[in-house]
């Protein structure tokens, strides 16, 4: 990648054992300044150990990390240019709200009224003004949460990591933090780590995606190009929903390739629209999102290049959207078993949901097929 | 109609609770009643007067022989309460922070091994190790290092302290070990990433944190402790009272049983006087907040 600062975080060969336990395997990894960056996976895939080891709370094993240039080795977290949000908050149960915000600026040289007017103004940037005076336990996790970040924010860090913050919210209030997180980084311009294990999460808020799984870095990419082109067939199952259908490729050429796919035919595929990762045992599988394919009605054409008949099989409503799971016309041609696939269509107010076993065309392209060697 | 008096359930629940509410009664509630009323009643040498009085609090209160007792046992326990707790607080952190959590149990296990024998061997045995011919004693002159025994380590405050504080460790230990298991390790966590090095965190949360168990230990350590009679009796060599010998002899020795009364309530007073003000300290100073 053409960057021409120094990246804000580097890691370099990463290796961590918890005694036999292989917890990081070689993570080779750079940050840049300013960038909301998200590590995802599922659990025990190592995010969690990698952010603390940035954080100084975990030695590590072999390699390095550098922050903003400089080797860590011998930085204890106390002294490190780095502030956590913990998974729980961490709030001081026995300090008020202003007295955790103020915890980290006991050596700051500044007068008593300036802390205090910066601890104002940190509560006020998360929007916890004139709430100085609470005492800790007294207060909701969403609250507990901003105070959680305007502790790590006002000590100015060049890092702030994320330690799965929003997992403890429920559903309306994570949606709303998350928005509130990216502003208040580009408020702050400070490089962002989060940690999580929401795909949803790690699309909407990053700037880029560290993928993990078992200690390593599966795919390292922003999020579009993340969800549209999945390195693997792992990172395409974990990240969003991916119908999976098996391929025989026919012809491989310059990097070209063409596949003959039960259901869908015989296709063209150009090479960035190929995955070279690592193949599994199961051989060469065609993938595709849900909503790249369009359910016709009768009579309804569409400029995508290609149809395909279906069956429905099930309908799942979700007030705007509707998931069918259709039976591909020919899907058994190649080993004797009918495959379904899920599609999503956005409801239109007012029109009829098809039903189970009814016939259907899709259309589709093949530009939106992924092809997993 | 309208339910009156107690419903099924209540009726239940006071039914089970009465037995021990009424032992509970009989044992504890009884004994005071009859110490108090006791207190106010005349002494006529061997027998008790009915006759309302308050000169056993006046004695009690102007005789400087019982003031220097009283102060002296406040002191004494006081003494034992700082040295147990400050001895037991790097036990309690180290099983809490240091011993791995499969450990713990058994760690906790071994901290009670000294109650397996009674309060009055392990009394005793104090005496046989400080003695004037004790195991330091002879120790120390076999390996040539004093020439005459050290009298200054049996029958005197120190030995008293050393004593108690030994008697009373795990129940300073524990509760202080329960207030350290208590506390969430990512707050420690969020000391040290907050810029404090290990002892400033140690300070400024893990010790605030730690501090309802450190009352606990203190309030069990110093209300037992300032009536205790066996030590002072036995390591003291009786030279040394404290106000539960005094209260014995005027009870049985004299056979003053009103003055014995009076000497008792005054000391129950002065335990929860004492008390209550370490109560009301903490919270003023401390501002522990759970």
């Amino acid at each position: 990648m053409s960057d021409d600062s120094s990246p804000m975080i580097e890691c370099r060969e990463l290796q961590k054992y918890y005694g036999d336990y292989h917890a990081l395997r070689g993570i080779d990894l750079s940050i840049r300044e300013g960038e909301f960056f998200s590590l995802l996976g599922p659990s025990g895939c190592g995010k969690t150990t990698l952010l603390r080891v940035i954080a100084g709370f975990e030695d590590i094993s072999a390699g390095a990390v550098l922050i903003d240039g400089r080797h860590m080795e011998d930085v204890p977290a106390n002294r490190r240019p780095t502030n956590m949000v913990f998974q729980s908050y961490a709030i001081f149960p026995h300090l008020s709200v202003a007295e955790n915000v103020a915890f980290g600026l006991r050596r700051d040289p500044r007068p008593k009224p300036e802390k205090a007017a910066m601890v104002e103004e940190a509560l006020e940037m998360v929007g916890l003004r004139g709430y100085g005076g609470r005492a800790a336990h007294a207060l909701s996790g969403g609250q507990r949460q901003r105070v959680a970040l305007a502790r790590a924010l006002i000590l100015k860090p060049k890092v702030l990591l994320l330690d799965e913050p929003l997992s403890a919210l429920d559903r309306k209030m994570r949606e709303q933090m998350q928005v509130e997180l990216i502003k208040l980084q580009r408020q702050v311009g400070i490089t962002f780590v989060l940690v999580t294990h929401d795909q949803e999460e790690a699309l909407v808020m990053s700037d880029r995606i560290a993928v993990m799984f078992e200690g390593e870095i599966a795919q390292l990419d922003e999020p579009e190009a993340l969800y549209a082109r999945p390195a693997s067939r792992r990172v395409a199952d974990f990240i969003g929903v991916m119908n999976f259908l098996p391929a025989r490729i026919l012809d491989e050429a310059d990097g070209r390739a063409t596949a003959d796919i039960p259901g869908l035919g015989v296709v063209d595929l150009p090479e960035g629209q190929i995955s070279r990762a690592d193949a599994d045992d199961s051989g060469p599988m065609i993938g595709f999102r849900p909503e790249t394919m369009t359910l016709l009605r009768p009579g309804q054409t569409s400029q995508q290049a290609r149809e395909t008949g279906a069956v429905i099989d099930e309908v799942v409503y979700y007030g705007d959207m509707t998931y069918y799971d259709l039976r591909l016309d020919g899907s058994a041609r190649l080993d004797g078993k009918a495959r379904t696939v899920r599609i999503s269509m956005r409801n239109v107010f007012g029109r009829d949901v098809p039903c189970v076993g009814t016939a259907v065309r899709l259309a589709w392209s093949p530009g939106s097929l992924v092809l997993f060697r | 109609m309208a339910k009156r008096g107690m419903d099924a359930e209540a009726r239940q629940g006071f039914t089970l609770i009465a037995p021990p509410f009424i032992y509970a009664l009989a044992i504890l509630a009884a004994p005071i009643l009859t110490i108090l009323s006791y207190s106010f009643l005349t002494d006529g040498y061997l027998e008790v007067v009915r006759e309302f009085t308050l000169d056993n609090y006046r004695q009690v209160w102007t005789d400087p022989i019982v003031r220097t007792v009283m102060l002296r046992s406040l002191m004494v326990s006081a003494l034992v309460t700082l040295v147990t707790v400050v001895l037991a607080f790097p036990v309690a952190y180290y099983v809490s922070f240091m011993v791995r959590p499969e450990r713990k149990s058994m760690w906790l296990f071994l901290i009670t091994i000294p109650f397996w024998t009674s309060y009055l061997i392990r009394v005793f045995l104090w005496k046989v190790i400080l003695g004037y011919n004790g195991v330091i004693n002879s120790s120390l002159t076999g390996l040539g290092i004093i020439d005459e025994p050290l009298t200054f380590i049996l029958y005197n405050v120190n030995s008293i302290v050393l004593t108690l504080a030994h008697a009373y460790a795990p129940f300073a230990i524990l509760p202080i070990f329960v207030a350290l298991e208590k506390i969430d390790r990512s707050l420690l966590e969020a000391g040290r990433d907050l810029g404090e090095n290990r002892l400033m965190t140690f300070w400024r949360v893990t010790l605030p944190l730690a501090m309802p168990g450190v009352i606990a230990a203190v309030l069990i350590v110093f209300i037992p402790t300032i009536g205790d009679y066996v030590t002072p009796e036995l390591i003291g060599g009786g030279k040394i009272p404290m106000i539960a010998n005094l209260i014995q002899v005027q009870m049985l020795a004299l056979d003053n049983r009103p003055l014995g009364s009076a000497l008792a309530v005054t000391a129950m007073l002065v335990v929860a006087v004492v008390s209550l003000l370490f109560l009301a300290l903490n919270r003023r100073f401390l501002k522990v907040k759970q």
